[in-house]
């Protein structure tokens, strides 16, 4: 047992600094410190150095010259006279796209494929391991060329579809065309009063949540049970279906057509992006199904044959007794998985899709030699996209985490 | 405490002296081998045979610096580069010399800080389409889509063409040569675009060449050839002269049949200092006197190297075109060896 004394009145003395307790976590950190600093000061020093034995500067000015190369895929307005600035906002938008796109598909299939797993039917759980085990033990960027090389070698090309005895025809009423250079969809025209459409489409999803958290709360005062699904549906179907011919119908939609090379009109899914979307989807969807089980695993076995005492059908104990307290084991991994697929989606340039890799820090590097200045705006996006999407999941996680009161 | 503080200390002054950098050249022969950078694969350019060896027009250059500064043409380490890392490593020491298709740019020469030290093969961009498209002119490519290596000056050409002619097309951006291949073949795209020598090396590897037609426009000058770091003038100076060595070898008849019957000594005095037997040209470049005769004994002279790789008699089948010597109305033309 050490007793606390009073300190030794005599002076500071050097070597206490070493020999001292109270004072030796404090050199060490210092140490540490200046040990820790000189090395970046080195390596930025090394870069200058070595930056200015190669001839080159450090300036970010080719961000606003003209980029030269075009883009295929441009959710903005783009063409070779922008400047490399543009391009990598173009990038970016492509990049946040795919993200945003394949992490709603892998949690769908993956929240599926996880509680399936557990089912008690043999079959369906043994598909599932498959699923399962064959995507997560296989690397990412094989599933992406294999998607991609079978959208293309085994889809007929546009001119296949010519002539009167073509080879391939549209499919859904002549409305969509499967193609090897992707898929093309009808695209709405928006002719006038499409405004108020889209207003009474708001208006009725303002309706479903209204409803929902009605239901919800007579649920918990009353314990009677509505039925949301039906109502939600039909909230979300009949008044937009009814306005729309009440307007004389102000949304027509611009079919796909055979022009030239290739097929105009519409809406052109690409194929690098669906293979990308589809590729990023499933692979992480396989490790959130495993989150999921873990999850869902994690709730005490109690609870379900609780819940079946009190007569509650599995359907309803999985979502009212099993999710809910398996979300709060589900949720931070998820975020983790989340953040894996948006780094993921940087494999696109093996399918030639243009994300924010494949212009800035593809093409717009290789065109100016910036290649400094262009991976650290890189880093930087990834890094600011990261920290959004994980404080963003970390608001949600703490609105469903085990509150104690 | 202190031992940490020795250690980092130690740390620290080992990689200070890793910044002190040797020049390329006795980097190179201290390590016994030359880093040389080529394409992923290019029929007849660079690509590996069928023993895993690598062949073609570009790979002899890498073969011909290797002769000149180890005597040996194969003691080549081959780096596959594409069309976007290629300058990266250089730049980073990765590879002493990159010597596949690249265009002398002003930017790349420039701004990008490297040397070019000649020009090996004088090119210019053409488009390649299936001959059952019907199409005979590159004026009809409005709305094609076109595949294109990303990170190249056809690239950009490419915009120029179509914008300055008021059509549009579709890019299908690829990573090399093989993949545009794949997405060519399999009717992903339209048109291919490249150098017009690399849409005859790629239609040459085709199950049915005939099948596919390149389009008589050319829209650009891209003349293709080795380039290094910018800063180690010995070491472009090497590059360039076994460039300028193969070009006068052919210009003035030395073969790698004859080469070391003209080693002995030649009524021709430039001959006879290209190949060391007079004046000490090789001891200027910091090389043997006869680094040439390696050179030339064992890739052969330039209109050898053509021939051997790309030339009619190959099934890639380039005529000799802008790539004959100045005597023949070409444009190859090597400085004196004085």
């Amino acid at each position: 047992m050490a007793t606390i004394s009073d300190p030794p009145s005599d002076s500071f003395r050097l070597s206490q600094l070493i020999y001292d307790t109270r004072y030796r976590s404090m050199t060490i950190q210092v140490v540490a410190f200046i040990l820790i600093m000189s090395g970046l000061v080195w390596l930025a020093n090394n870069t200058v150095q070595n930056l200015s034995a190669l001839g080159k500067d450090f300036d970010f000015g080719f961000l606003f010259n003209r980029a030269g190369y075009d883009i295929n895929q441009r959710l903005i307005e783009y063409s070779n006279d922008s400047t490399h600035g543009r391009a990598a906002i173009v990038g970016i938008l492509n990049t946040l796209l795919v993200a945003f796109l394949g992490c709603i598909m892998a949690t769908i299939l993956g929240v599926f494929a996880g509680v399936l797993r557990l089912s008690k039917n043999w079959i369906v759980a043994r598909l599932m391991s498959v699923y399962v085990e064959g995507f997560r033990n296989i690397p990412l960027l094989l599933w992406i060329i294999v998607i991609f090389a079978v959208m293309t070698e085994s889809t007929p090309q546009p001119r296949d579809f010519r002539g009167p005895d073509a080879e391939a025809s549209m499919i859904l009423f002549d409305s969509v065309a499967v193609t090897n250079r992707g898929i093309f969809i009808p695209a709405p025209v928006w002719g006038p009063n499409s405004g108020i459409l889209i207003a009474v489409f708001l208006l009725s999803l303002v309706a479903i949540w209204a409803f929902r958290r009605y239901a919800r709360k007579r649920q918990e005062a009353t314990g009677d049970i509505l039925p949301v699904f039906w109502v939600s549906m039909a909230l979300f179907f009949v008044p937009a279906v009814l306005f729309y011919f009440i307007l004389g119908r102000p949304v027509s939609l611009n079919y796909p057509e055979l022009g030239g090379f290739n097929f105009t009109g519409g809406i052109q899914l690409r194929n690098s992006l669906i293979a990308l979307w589809f590729a990023l989807s499933l692979y992480t969807g396989a490790f959130i199904a495993e989150i999921v089980r873990a999850g869902i695993l994690s709730v005490s076995r109690g609870q379900t044959e609780a819940s079946y005492a009190l007569g509650l059908r599995p359907n309803r104990t999985m979502n009212l007794v099993i999710l809910p307290q398996a979300l709060r084991v589900i949720i931070p991994p998820l975020i983790s998985q989340y953040l894996n697929l948006t780094k993921n989606s940087s494999l696109a340039i093996a399918v030639g899709y243009m994300d924010v890799r494949s212009t800035l820090g593809g093409i717009t590097i290789n065109q100016t030699g910036r290649e400094l200045e262009g991976m650290l705006l890189l880093g930087l996006f990834y890094l600011a996209t990261s920290l959004i999407i994980s404080g963003l999941m970390n608001i949600y996680n703490n609105s469903v985490k085990l509150k104690e009161r | 405490m202190k031992k940490s503080v020795f250690l980092g200390t130690i740390a620290v002054a080992g990689l200070t002296a890793g910044l002190a950098s040797a020049s390329t050249l006795e980097e190179v022969q201290e390590r016994g081998s030359l880093n040389c950078g080529v394409t992923t694969g290019l029929t007849g350019f660079a690509a590996p045979d069928a023993n895993g060896e690598w062949q073609g027009f570009d790979v002899s250059v890498c073969r011909a610096v290797a002769a000149a500064v180890l005597g040996d043409p194969m003691a080549v380490e081959f780096v596959p580069t594409t069309g976007q890392t290629r300058f990266t490593a250089l730049a980073s020491g990765e590879i002493d010399m990159l010597a596949r298709n690249t265009t002398w740019t002003f930017s790349r020469d420039v701004d990008l800080s490297f040397e070019f030290t000649g020009v090996n093969y004088y090119d210019g961009q053409g488009f390649m389409v299936p001959r059952d498209l019907g199409v005979s002119s590159a004026m009809e490519l409005d709305g094609a889509t076109v595949c294109i290596q990303t990170g190249t000056t056809t690239e950009l050409n490419l915009a120029d063409f179509f914008a300055s002619n008021n059509m549009s097309y579709e890019p299908v951006p690829i990573e090399t040569n093989a993949e545009a291949q794949q997405q060519y073949l399999a009717g992903a795209c339209d048109v291919y675009t490249t150098d017009a020598s690399g849409l005859a090396a790629t239609r040459a590897t085709f199950e049915d060449p005939a099948a596919h037609v390149v389009l008589p426009e050319i829209v650009s000058k891209e003349p293709l050839g080795p380039l290094v770091r910018h800063g180690d003038n010995e070491w472009g100076d090497i590059v360039r002269w076994t460039l300028n060595g193969l070009i006068s070898a052919e210009e003035l008849g030395i073969t790698s049949a004859n080469v070391m019957e003209l080693a002995a000594g030649t009524e021709n005095p430039e001959i006879n200092r290209m190949l060391g037997t007079e004046g000490e040209l090789g001891a200027m470049l910091g090389l043997e006197s006869d680094w040439l005769v390696n050179v030339i004994s064992s890739v052969g002279n330039y209109g050898e190297i053509f021939e051997g790789n790309i030339g009619e008699n190959t099934p890639i089948g380039l005529a000799r075109g802008l790539n004959a010597q100045w005597t023949d109305g070409g444009l190859l033309y090597s400085p004196p060896f004085r």
